[in-house]
């Protein structure tokens, strides 16, 4: 189709520009779905957003992913003593670098939950789970979790909660395959 | 401070799903409108700002292609937020008191309904500790729905309230998407959507426009009788962490409303953006609204979400009653991420 709106007559283009545009407009990028079979047809094209780069954790969110990879929660020290976890990189009144790193649970206690009784394709788990905020034991703050109860009515503010590792970890927020209620096991 | 007003404000109806039409062309009945009823042209306007997000356009700065709706040649001065409006009337508000300007355009827009919304709100979180884990809105909205029951001050029935209170108000509003009369034993006998959230405590999906006009001193005396003027206003954000904060008060809502001055005088009427019902108890505690204020007479954003429109929505809601001359004196809040992480107060008046 665009072929046709292109005038790449003597009068309208020199020579040179002809010779130029030539192969590269007309046969190498239109010409199959223009003059073949598919004349008409809506061309189309691949979209890939990506980013072609990649960036450093720092050695605050690194350390979190790294702990994740060996099976450890690491929180950071606030500069009023608080552990905040996942680690702060700095300090969230002052604004200050957060430098010293704390092991913490991975153990904790539900601080808030919700029930998703129609978990979302994309949620970390395919049959109803708890979101809940998470604070594992020696943190101050919590952390967001999908906890495996299996109802709602095993859920409750307060219970205690253990995460269940994924068995190939890569330094990610989902190397914590799910979290479990304590009474269903524990120490897994 | 510089005296300055908003002197119109015109919305299009809120609907479900605006298919027939692109940004531009739903946009247009809004800014047009607006500068319509004090009989403007952007030719009168200083400046320009916007609010809207590319991650519900699906593309990058989409937010220069709407542009056509306000007809930018010859070239105007103008900017844009990637935040709800209300931000945007901040943007202009602190240019009209900088006083090079003496009036000024402000829109916002959002088409919510292509895409996944409350997986959309996803990306707005930590994106490596929260994000990869695509807990949507509601399910967040849920996480500080809970805590604020396991406080003890407020019950599931108090949520059905807020919830019935908006919906049988919208039925006065000829722009809700959503308005209707049914009592408290519905709300309550419905199945929870993400416990201990039901459907009716959760916002629709939005499709939709505002704009605003402001003026500043004698042009806004001279384009309307009564001016909404501002006596306050103010916006303090949260960490991003739900974890770091108390999610059963709205602490930069509080600080916002005493630094803009609410408790300076009575409240005629509030509206609050607050998304979920259990947000509206948080923010009325926050600002100390309660008593005599008529909260959201125009249902909020129960009956009418749209993405970064609807804490716009709520000054023009309050200017037009100060404007129409039904309240004296008024409060607007606006609101921004997951669980009310940003909050913006400012408090108008009109003349006596």
């Amino acid at each position: 189709m665009f072929v046709d709106q292109v005038d790449l007559s003597e009068a309208r283009a020199p020579t040179s520009v002809r010779r130029k545009l030539k192969p590269v407009l007309l046969w190498s990028a239109v010409t199959d779905t223009t003059q073949g079979a598919g004349a008409g047809e809506i061309l189309s094209a691949p979209l890939i957003i990506e980013y072609p780069f990649k960036r450093t954790t720092g050695p605050v969110i690194g350390a979190f992913l790294t702990g994740l990879r060996e099976r450890v929660l690491i929180g950071s020290r606030a500069e009023d003593g608080r552990v905040i976890v996942p680690p702060a990189e700095f300090d969230p009144v002052s604004g200050n670098d957060l430098t010293e790193l704390v092991e913490v649970g991975p153990a904790g206690v539900v601080t808030t939950w919700a029930w998703v009784s129609a978990p979302h394709a994309k949620h970390p788990l395919d049959r109803p789970f708890a979101w809940a905020q998470i604070r594992p034991d020696g943190a101050d703050t919590s952390m967001l979790g999908a906890v495996d109860a299996g109802a709602m009515e095993n859920m409750q503010t307060g219970m205690r909660v253990t995460p269940v590792w994924a068995d190939e970890r890569e330094g990610h927020i989902c190397d914590i395959a799910r979290w479990i209620p304590e009474s269903d096991g524990g120490n897994a | 401070m510089r005296d300055v007003a908003i002197i119109s404000f015109a919305q299009t109806p809120m609907r479900r799903r605006v298919d027939e039409l692109n940004e531009v062309e739903m946009l247009m009945p809004a800014v047009h409108g607006a500068l319509a009823q004090v009989d403007m042209t952007i030719d009168d306007i200083g400046f320009t700002c916007s609010g809207s997000t590319d991650y519900l356009a699906g593309m990058a700065f989409s937010f220069v292609s709407t542009l056509d709706a306000v007809g930018p040649w010859p070239p105007i001065q103008e900017s844009h937020v990637e935040m709800d409006g209300a931000w945007a009337l901040y943007e202009a508000w602190v240019k009209l008191q900088l006083g090079e300007i003496d009036t000024a355009l402000v829109y916002a827009y959002a088409k919510s309904s292509p895409g996944d919304l409350p997986m959309v709100l996803t990306r707005q979180l930590d994106p490596i500790t929260m994000g990869p884990l695509w807990p949507d809105s509601v399910s967040i909205a849920a996480l500080q729905a809970r805590a604020l029951l396991d406080t003890g001050r407020v019950t599931e029935g108090d949520l059905a309230e807020v919830a019935v209170r908006s919906r049988r108000d919208a039925l006065a509003n000829p722009n809700a998407q959503l308005a209707w009369d049914r009592g408290l034993d519905d709300h309550l006998a419905e199945d929870y959507l993400v416990a201990p959230l039901r459907r009716s405590d959760c916002p629709p999906i939005t499709d939709g426009a505002a704009a605003i006009v402001w003026a500043a001193g004698d042009e806004a005396r001279s384009k309307v009788d009564r001016p909404a003027w501002i006596r306050g206003i103010d916006h303090r954000i949260e960490p991003i962490h739900l974890g770091l904060r108390d999610l059963t008060v709205s602490e930069s809502t509080r600080i916002a409303a005493e630094k803009a001055g609410v408790a300076d005088g009575p409240v005629d009427v509030a509206e609050i953006h607050a998304p979920f019902t259990h947000q509206e108890l948080i923010l009325r505690q926050a600002m100390g609204l309660g008593g005599s204020t008529a909260i959201n007479p125009s249902g909020g954003a129960l009956c009418a979400n749209p993405m970064m429109t609807a804490g716009l929505v709520r000054l023009g809601e309050v200017a037009n009653r100060i404007s129409a001359g039904t309240a004296d004196r008024g409060v607007a809040h606006a609101t921004s991420g997951p669980c009310l992480q940003q909050n913006l107060v400012c408090v108008l008046e009109g003349d006596n």
